[in-house]
């Protein structure tokens, strides 16, 4: 039986599980709607390219609080980790291939 | 004749482990795991259904720039800015809603729970009357639709040739399809919330097993990030110009 639970535990989706607190919550809450205000602001400059840059950034700084700490993934395995990368990564992809070809299409005609 | 319990029913008298805890599973730990990896899967595809969205509305808003800047103008930054607001705030309830699951606090689940309903049907009221005021505008394509706030706008906004300004119906379409889905995730969550109510009144999430619990939290926050890139690409990044 010993054996059996130390071969469970050098699984990879293994973890000892994590209770996240309400201390936590509330912070992360709190930076969340600081950051809702802090780009609502920045939309009213005038920062040219930079503007939705801004508020992009500010946009994946937020959803990455709630994936790392309302969803719990800071305290995850190591599989739920993969995944949840495995997921952003395709949608990565998925932009970044229909961009390069939307902007290369009519490359050297202009 | 007597026959032979099956051979799970024999284990038991062998061993002892939670109620909730499926023979295929190992431990319960392997078994919110896989739940929770389930879960995720799930919601992947759902990055790539709303990614889809998002991508289109990259490309179209790239081609027919103008039209997107002054389809962008005409929603309204304070109602989006609420609607973000209540969202977050539905968020950290669910969380709570989690946490009182855990700790096996029944009112507070139930609490937090109801909290979560209400910012959800708060979300909605004002989607729909975002809604209704774009349809008193003639701002929705297809069903009642006119170029003319963009080829003669009554307020400052310089005024679009024809053909661009027939463009802003990609703008409206784009906002309604992903506005619409991200809202028909939100009926979907809070109809589940109903039901997750009920039982968790008659203390189902309370005694140790909670993944429903837990799962539906994942639900609710991956709808809650995509609204966090809806706000900002349809509200905010032309308010500027």
């Amino acid at each position: 039986m010993s054996t059996h639970s130390e071969e469970l535990n050098s699984e990879p989706t293994h973890h000892e599980h994590h209770v996240v607190g309400p201390k936590v919550y509330l912070v992360i809450f709190g930076t969340l709607l600081m950051f809702t205000a802090i780009t609502v602001a920045a939309s009213y400059m005038e920062l040219y390219v930079f503007n939705a840059i801004v508020a992009l950034a500010i946009a994946c700084i937020k959803a990455v609080l709630v994936i790392l700490f309302f969803m719990h993934i800071k305290y995850s395995s190591r599989l739920t980790k993969l995944t949840v990368a495995a997921g952003f990564f395709t949608f990565f992809v998925l932009i970044t291939m229909t961009m390069t070809d939307y902007i290369s299409r009519a490359w050297g005609l202009w | 004749m007597i026959a032979t319990p099956p051979a799970h029913v024999q284990e038991h008298s062998t061993h002892e482990h939670p109620a909730h805890l499926r023979h295929h599973f190992a431990s319960v730990e392997q078994q919110r795991e896989s739940a929770s990896f389930g879960m995720w899967l799930f919601l992947l595809t759902e990055i790539m259904f709303f990614g889809g969205m998002f991508a289109a509305y990259l490309i179209y808003r790239n081609w027919y720039y103008p039209a997107f800047v002054v389809g962008s103008h005409q929603l309204s930054i304070f109602l989006g800015t609420f609607n973000t607001a209540v969202l977050i705030c539905s968020s950290f309830t669910m969380a709570m809603g989690v946490y009182s699951a855990e700790m096996k606090r029944r009112k507070a689940l139930i609490g937090w729970l109801l909290a979560t309903i209400f910012l959800g049907l708060v979300f909605l009221g004002v989607k729909a009357d975002e809604y209704h005021e774009k349809w008193e505008k003639h701002h929705v394509p297809g069903l009642n639709f006119s170029t003319q706030d963009f080829t003669h706008p009554t307020d400052k906004e310089p005024p679009l040739p024809a053909d661009m300004a027939a463009k802003t119906q990609v703008y409206f379409s784009l906002y309604f399809a992903m506005t619409g889905m991200h809202a028909l995730h939100m009926v979907i969550g809070i109809s589940i919330l109903v039901i997750l109510v009920v039982q968790a009144w008659a203390g189902a999430y309370t005694q140790g097993h909670m993944t429903t619990i837990e799962n539906f939290g994942l639900y609710w926050h991956f709808v809650d990030i995509v609204w966090i890139f809806l706000f900002p690409l349809l509200y905010l990044i032309s308010r500027h110009q």
